[in-house]
């Protein structure tokens, strides 16, 4: 098993690598530079020309890319040009915010699946199993951002149980009781929104695991030695089929991203979602790559994780 | 001194097809005595696996109609709490598939320990250990405080059937159905675990099902045989009356289909077509009449039933005293009828 995990970890560099290569060639193919933006247009072009050569702008690509990895090593990603400050000062906060609003859409992602899974899974082809497959193929159907949108306006404009914006109410003291609670509810409606619509994945998923398990012959091998019916399901069906949902968590992360984008741009969340966009919109190239490279890492982790957690629940994998 | 283990009394199990019962096993009347080795043969898909499984209270979703009497309990009429009180302790089974019959993320050592903590209620972990351990060596594992941490897959075939039996003779089980213990082993293996379950019948007084369609395992295992075929049985008889006399057109096909090297045998014959399948299966009068189109259809019976040929030997349908291979001549073929 630890062999499994070190080779996949040794595997994980190459793919940060490239990923970091790539990013870096669209960043060269952003249009401008450091010095395009922030200099006054009367500097004679030939003193900028200078400045670019010791800035080291017009040596070679690779020598650039060394240059700019280096600064990332040491968590300089850059200035952004809107907001005058450093990106890695600007991403710290959204990173924050982000962080537990996925962490708040996995927690009910994996609340809403698993019951409704392991129901749809055990009693499938009945009517509790019908309803909840219809969720999900209405969940399947539902573009997320309707769907935000929807939840938005009838919890928080309507109902007004929710607040409609923001991660935390303003004028609160960092670390009060007052200030944890805010931010949890302002986390609330963007993170069920995201769940409604990501769990069904699971739902489905389990559901299927579920029935695919029951039929297996180890099951029958199971009854014979005499276990119980909730025996068999809880030791070996709902076990056998959940590990493998266990695997998927990492995806999800990946998957959860994607989301996030959206999400945060509906309910206004400043999250790394929201800063994409702003970034995108107002062309503050440094701030988009810095959240691009970021949301790179993130599926690479999450793939890792994915991997680390299947080679230890399943031990056919453990041994290779 | 033979006394009755198992009684199974018009068996009938039925299987739901689009929206009819269709009987896999189809008016069975079988009994099997402690000490026993009854062999069931029969080609695939004559109902064999259905009989066990209807034994054991397997299946999910099928009719089951008649009594299985297990030692003058009916089984087959018995809440699911009994049953699972029996199986595993006073009946268990052995599968056909060694590949798929074990669970695949358990450790084998849990999966043979399950059994005893299922129905030894007062014994300690260590001693369930010590238990699965020493039933390990039992069936012939090597190295079995190794084998006990490892999983399925890590296993040849061989070792998880060895694990299989294990598990069902755990608790030294009165009744065993063994379902092709050896079909998906090679040779030497084979002759281990039929070995293994001789021994297993000598030490325990156990009635064994052992179901095949090896006739040479039959042959060298069984007190006495029961042939199916599409459902039903066709001859019983102990083993050496129906190796020697055969008379049930399929029993005789069956037999012939062996190649038979002391006789020098050069033809071999084959059974034309197939079992049907089970909605297509005929039935009325004498389901194996479509098999044998060279015999005139007026010498089956209307409705065929067991007839009691000599004491212990059952024979269904009139038919076999008029039967004839193809490239025999009508003369030779009334032989074992007197
Ligand atoms: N659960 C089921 N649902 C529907 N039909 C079934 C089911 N189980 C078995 N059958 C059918 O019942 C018939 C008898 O099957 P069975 O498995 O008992 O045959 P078998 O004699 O054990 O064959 P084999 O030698 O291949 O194991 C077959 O036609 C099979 O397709
Ligand atoms: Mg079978």
């Amino acid at each position: 098993m630890w062999k499994f995990i070190v080779r996949r970890l040794v595997i994980t560099f190459p793919q940060i690598i490239l990923l970091s290569v790539l990013v870096f060639i669209m960043a060269q193919m952003m249009p401008g530079d450091a010095l395009s933006g922030m200099i006054d247009p009367n500097i004679d072009p030939a003193a900028i020309e200078k400045q670019r050569e010791n800035l080291g702008l017009n040596d070679p690509w690779h020598e650039r890319y060394v240059d700019w990895v280096g600064g990332l090593l040491q968590g300089d990603l850059g200035e952004s040009f809107r907001f005058k400050m450093e990106v890695t000062e600007l991403v710290e906060q959204r990173l924050i915010n982000s962080f537990w609003l996925g962490v708040a859409t996995l927690f009910f992602t994996y609340l809403i699946a698993i019951p409704l899974g392991i129901i749809s899974g055990r009693w499938n082809d009945t009517w509790g199993d019908q309803l909840i497959t219809g969720y999900t193929y209405i969940g399947f159907a539902t573009p997320l951002f309707i769907f935000a949108l929807v939840m938005l306006w009838v919890f928080g404009f309507q109902l007004q149980w929710f607040p409609t914006g923001g991660s935390v109410e303003p004028g609160l003291t960092p670390g009060s009781f007052d200030y944890v609670w805010s931010k949890f509810q302002h986390l609330l409606l963007p993170a069920l929104s995201l769940a409604l619509i990501a769990t069904v994945n699971t739902v489905q998923y389990l559901r299927s695991e579920i029935v695919d398990t029951k039929q297996k012959d180890f099951i029958i091998t199971a009854r014979a030695k005499g276990a119980s019916e909730s025996r068999v399901y809880n030791r070996h069906i709902f076990r056998n089929s959940l590990l493998p949902i266990a695997a998927f968590f990492g995806f999800e992360i990946t998957g959860l991203i994607g989301g996030t984008v959206f999400v945060e741009q509906i309910f206004g969340y400043p999250g790394m979602g929201l800063l994409f966009m702003e970034s995108i919109l107002l062309r503050d190239y440094t701030v988009v790559i810095a959240v691009v490279l970021l949301f790179g890492i993130a599926s690479i982790l999450g793939a890792l994780i994915s991997d680390i957690i299947l080679s230890l629940v399943d031990p056919r994998i453990r041994i290779k | 001194m033979s006394e009755k283990l198992l009684e199974i009394k018009n068996l009938k199990t039925s299987f739901r097809i689009k929206d009819d019962y269709y009987a896999a096993v189809d008016d069975v009347t079988l009994t099997l005595n402690k000490n026993e080795v009854l062999g069931i043969v029969g080609e695939s898909g004559s109902g064999k696996s259905a009989l066990a499984f209807s034994v054991m209270g397997l299946h999910n979703r099928a009719k089951i109609e008649g009594n299985i009497l297990f030692k003058d309990q009916d089984i087959a009429n018995i809440s699911p709490a009994k049953l699972n009180k029996l199986r595993g302790d006073d009946m268990a089974m052995i599968f056909q598939d060694p590949l798929t019959a074990l669970n695949p993320l358990m450790i084998v050592g849990d999966q043979i320990s399950e059994t005893l903590l299922l129905h030894k209620k007062n014994m300690s972990q260590k001693q369930r250990k010590d238990r699965v351990i020493s039933l390990l060596d039992q069936v012939g594992i090597p190295y079995p405080e190794h084998v006990y941490n490892q999983f399925p897959h890590e296993l040849s075939g061989g070792m998880r059937q060895r694990v299989i039996i294990a598990i069902a003779i755990a608790n030294q089980p009165e009744l065993l159905i063994a379902d092709e213990p050896t079909t998906a082993l090679d040779v030497t293996i084979q002759a281990q675990i039929l070995d293994l379950i001789k021994d297993l019948k000598d030490d325990m007084n156990t009635g064994i099902i052992l179901i095949t369609h090896d006739l040479g395992v039959v042959a060298e295992m069984a007190d006495r045989v029961a042939v199916m075929y599409a459902g039903q049985i066709v001859e019983i008889a102990d083993v050496h009356t129906l190796f020697e006399n055969p008379l049930h057109p399929y029993t005789r096909s069956l037999l012939n289909s062996v190649p038979n090297t002391q006789e020098g045998q050069d033809k071999l014959h084959v059974i034309q077509g197939i079992v049907p399948s089970l909605s297509k299966l005929p039935r009325e009068g004498c389901r194996f009449a479509a098999r044998m189109p060279w015999i005139d259809e007026s010498v089956h019976e209307e409705n065929p039933v067991l007839h009691e040929i000599k004491p212990g030997h059952f024979v269904r349908c009139t038919c076999h005293k008029h039967f004839y291979f193809p490239d025999e001549s009508k003369e030779d073929s009334n032989h074992g009828v007197s």
